[in-house]
């Protein structure tokens, strides 16, 4: 083989693996600290994507009012369980994050949006609208349902899915969007060339991994949400408040999958159902890493991303089964070493 | 037991359906739908609501129904009544092939396993060319009797409802039998099920496989209802679809599986087409809906439907008390060498650094009982472990009745007479006392799940409850044995737990604080159960806290401190022995 088709592969590979990383810290991360097995984590990649997109064609996108409305939701749903003792810093608190908050966003798109913004403006936008979708999702869909087994929350996620992909068709249509690059300039270093937008890739990979590594290492709330995910009786009675902890986790997911379609939108043209592949290879790399493991499903990511660059050169038609397939003979490892725990399930 | 006065309604009303006078025929292009639904969300119900398995690759399984049947008919000219025992065969294979794999894998693992070979079948569903790719297979020829054809939805909505009743009946046989039990158990750790002789890899595996064939016999129907397959319904959102289906109606419930299907198909349908009179133009709002209503369903009713529609039902309670009569042969005793039945020799269990169980040995001699106290976190219970196989010893060596069982599993320990109740009850909280005591005659009897199925199990398991009824009877819990289990005390609970050890008729007892949560004449009952069991002939070997009762009980008695052996002899000599007073009481008191 030609080692320039191959170092051109591998290099794709990785670029697409990193996103895979991304995607599948937040689903690990998302899992071990609320349950949720997060399946709409590809509308937030595509949400992201298309608002950046949209933004940057100078349309008004959708996803904004979407905010806004969910967090008339949250604002409502905070309301009612609250019937019994309102009191005014409450009712204040929460109408300013989930009402006053998303309507001036609004109001900033709506301005933006009608003068092509400059690509900075775009991406805080589109970043800021996601993470709030992500976070009034988590108020309305899956914090009443908090203490049920995870095969509700499961197909919770699979409702929310569902509702937000056709959400998703609604605001951006049935074609494909394509966004300018984060960072446009490229080098060249020997037979490979370097794309602005591919170093931001990497870039933006390996800040967030370290940047969610220190956060969780060091930081009050990191550890919070540490222990939530270790034992969510025992951090409760420890005074963590696990919806706050499930709220920064769907905070940082939305945010993760946002940003990662904000870096992917400029390569490849997306639609608004393409997200739930890519979060599905996201869930391949988080399942290798066994769910529990960050930088395991970071190298698995990348695997994910290599074998699907160099399948779908070599065996295009069976790319997709290539990269599922993957993890059987993972799975079977896993099953051959999987220690023989009693688990207690409620 | 269960009455089937409602389910010869239920048929007898779905039979009359096509004959009401204006009838729409699309209505029962519904019901077909429904139908087809119901048979792959009732094996989910085994295997996720019973089992605790979730499956996401269902629909692949109910691909390989509807390809196999659809590649034999029109490649190789078959008839499809000869396909379908093939299909069925190929998604069972298959299952067995892919169950291997994953149902080994605990927690999360399996769910996210499935869904992604489930992707991955898709895809090759829709690359193969002799699966006619994306475009499917057509032309399949219909189901016909003789001459008579099934070509319209209405002829052949016959054969799915009849495949639909035959298999909630044939479900909920299995169920209700000493395979249905194990599975039952399975949700709830496999440990206790083990003890007792359940091998819960292949409970896992033959739920899995049931689940996969009712999937494939619903694909056989669907590819002579449409007459014609492509990769679309076969795809992860379908997977996914009929996962809801099995928790919108109550995924523990096998009429659930069929509820949850009428609602999510008619629902979709309504959605479908009276939502764009609402509010036109717009595309996909009916998913848009769906979705919100799926979780606004869950929020309101987490259990699902059929058990929230049930709970304004009377309650049935009492189920008729087994015929105690019946006798279960005795377990065959194994000729004794020795009076020895149990020898622990220098046995030792290291978890990391911490040494749990530290060299000790003791015996356990025929018709003696023997206690084993110590302070917390001296070992006993890790003791029990190792004796039971849930654990293997670091080194050392124990033997039953002269024979090593170092690296025996706790089935085939259980196997040699050896029995056990565990410090943390293990029960089914949700299967009634007589049901969670039988489980423990699970070795004696012999019913497979077939047998089972087809209700040839029935002198097998009369026996089986029988002696279940009789030990229940022994410990003086009569009164509660149609209740569920979950609903006894904490004390009772521990009661019904020696219960179901006694049904393996043992003749070494191992009691792990049988008296914690005792009320004092409860614990005066125990014990004179023990000193009767023991003048039957039975040993008895336990863990307890209450010194009263073990110093009554007890003909000798082992005490351990920090996993060491710190001294052994009868009531009266421990009382005194310094050593046991330093490790209860601290430095001479």
């Amino acid at each position: 083989m030609n080692t320039t088709i191959m170092l051109f592969l591998l290099q794709d590979g990785i670029t697409n693996g990193a996103i895979y990383a991304l995607l599948g810290l937040a689903l690990v991360l998302v899992f071990a600290v609320t349950r949720v097995i997060l399946i709409p984590q590809g509308e937030f990649v595509t949400y992201g994507a298309l608002t950046y997109a949209s933004l940057a064609a100078g349309q008004m996108p959708g996803t904004a009012k979407l905010a806004l409305a969910l967090g008339i939701g949250a604002f409502a749903f905070d309301l009612f369980v609250a019937r019994k003792a309102l009191h005014g810093r409450l009712v204040v608190r929460s109408l300013i994050t989930n009402v006053v908050l998303p309507a001036i966003v609004l109001a900033l798109t709506i301005y933006f949006a009608a003068q092509k913004p400059p690509v900075a403006v775009c991406i805080a936008l589109s970043l800021v609208i996601v993470a709030m979708i992500g976070l009034y999702l988590y108020r309305i869909a899956f914090q009443p349902l908090a203490h049920t087994s995870v095969l509700v929350l499961l197909i919770a996620s699979v409702g929310v899915h569902l509702a937000l992909q056709g959400l998703g068709l609604l605001f951006f249509g049935a074609e494909g969007q394509r966004g300018p690059a984060v960072l446009s300039g490229a080098f060249t270093a020997g037979a490979l060339r370097f794309t602005g937008q591919s170093i931001t890739v990497y870039a933006i990979t390996i800040a967030f991994i370290v940047g969610l590594w220190l956060f969780f290492g060091l930081t009050l709330y990191g550890k919070a949400l540490r222990a939530t995910a270790v034992n969510r009786l025992g951090a409760r009675l420890a005074g963590i408040r696990t919806t706050l902890s499930g709220q920064i986790a769907f905070l940082l997911a939305s945010v993760i999958g946002a940003l990662s379609g904000i870096m992917i939108v400029p390569i490849t043209t997306l639609y608004y159902d393409s997200g739930f592949l890519i979060g599905l290879k996201g869930f391949v790399a988080a399942i290798i890493g066994g769910l529990v493991s960050y930088p395991l499903t970071a190298v698995a990511a990348l695997v994910v991303g290599i074998v699907e660059a160099f399948s779908s050169f070599y065996a295009s038609n069976y790319k997709e089964v290539i990269v599922f397939m993957l993890l059987i003979p993972v799975l079977l490892l896993r099953s051959l070493a999987a220690p023989a725990v009693e688990e207690e399930k409620d | 037991m269960q009455s089937r006065l409602p389910i010869i309604v239920f048929a007898l009303v779905m039979a009359a359906i096509p004959h009401l006078p204006g009838m729409p025929p699309f209505w029962i292009v519904l019901l077909d739908n429904i139908g087809l639904a119901a048979l792959v969300a009732m094996g989910l119900v085994l295997l996720t609501g019973v089992g605790g398995l979730t499956s996401f690759g269902q629909a692949a399984f109910v691909g390989f129904g509807a390809y196999t049947t659809a590649v034999l008919t029109t490649s190789y000219g078959l008839s499809p009544w000869l396909t379908l025992p093939l299909s069925l065969v190929v998604s069972g294979s298959l299952a067995v092939l892919l169950g291997l794999i994953t149902v080994r894998l605990s927690g999360h693992y399996l769910p996210l396993g499935t869904l992604a070979w489930g992707l991955g079948l898709f895809y090759l569903f829709s690359k193969l060319e002799f699966l006619g790719r994306n475009d499917g297979i057509s032309a399949i020829p219909p189901l016909s009797v003789g001459s008579f054809k099934m070509l319209s939805p209405g002829s052949i909505y016959y054969a799915i409802w009849v495949a639909v009743i035959i298999s909630a009946l044939l479900t909920m046989n299995l169920l209700d039998s000493r395979t249905g039990r194990a599975i039952r158990a399975l949700r709830r750790g496999h440990v206790a099920a083990e003890a007792f002789g359940v091998h819960t890899p292949r409970a896992k595996l033959l739920v899995f496989i049931h689940a996969a064939v009712l999937a494939g016999l619903s694909g056989w129907l669907y590819a002579h209802l449409q007459r014609a397959v492509n990769p679309t319904p076969f795809g992860a959102q379908a997977g996914i679809e009929y996962l809801f289906i099995a928790v919108v109606g109550g995924a523990g419930y096998v009429w659930g599986g069929v509820l949850g299907a009428a609602i999510v198909v008619v629902l979709k349908e309504v959605l479908q087409s009276y939502l764009p009179l609402i509010l036109p133009g717009s595309g996909q709002v009916e998913t848009i809906v769906f979705g919100i209503m799926l979780v606004a369903l869950l929020q309101l009713a987490p259990g699902g439907l059929w058990p929230w529609l049930m709970s304004f039902l009377p309650e049935r309670t009492g189920g008729r008390k087994p015929d105690t009569s019946l006798k279960l042969e005795q377990r065959p005793r194994s000729p004794g060498q020795s009076s020895i039945l149990l020898q622990v020799e220098k046995a030792r269990k290291q978890f990391g650094g911490v040494v749990a169980v530290n060299n000790v040995s003791f015996d356990v001699q025929a018709r003696e009982i023997v206690a084993l106290i110590g302070p917390n976190g001296a070992g006993k219970s890790t003791t029990f472990n190792l004796i039971t196989g849930v654990l293997s010893a670091t080194s050392g060596s124990i033997s039953v009745l002269g024979r090593k069982v170092d690296k025996a599993p706790p089935q085939e320990i259980v196997k040699l007479g050896i029995s056990r109740t565990f410090q943390h009850v293990k029960l089914v909280p949700d299967m009634t006392v007589l049901e969670n005591v039988a489980i423990g005659a699970h070795l004696r009897g012999h019913a497979g799940p077939i047998a089972s199925m087809l209700r040839l199990d029935r002198a097998d398991e009369a026996k089986l409850l029988a002696e279940a009824a009789r030990q229940i009877e022994r410990v003086g819990l009569t009164e509660q044995m149609h209740q569920l289990a979950g609903s006894l005390s904490l004390g009772q609970q521990r009661i019904v737990e020696i219960a179901r050890a006694l049904c393996v008729d043992p003749m070494l007892l191992l009691l792990d604080e049988p008296a914690a949560g005792l009320r004092h004449m409860e614990k005066q009952q125990l014990a004179k159960l023990l000193r009767d069991l023991r003048d039957g002939g039975m040993s008895v070997l336990l863990v307890e806290h209450d010194m009263g009762f073990v110093m009554n009980l007890a003909d000798r008695i082992v005490v351990l401190d920090f996993g060491t052996k710190i001294a052994e002899g009868t009531p009266a000599t421990i009382k005194t022995n310094p050593e046991v007073i330093k490790a209860y009481l601290g430095v001479a008191a």
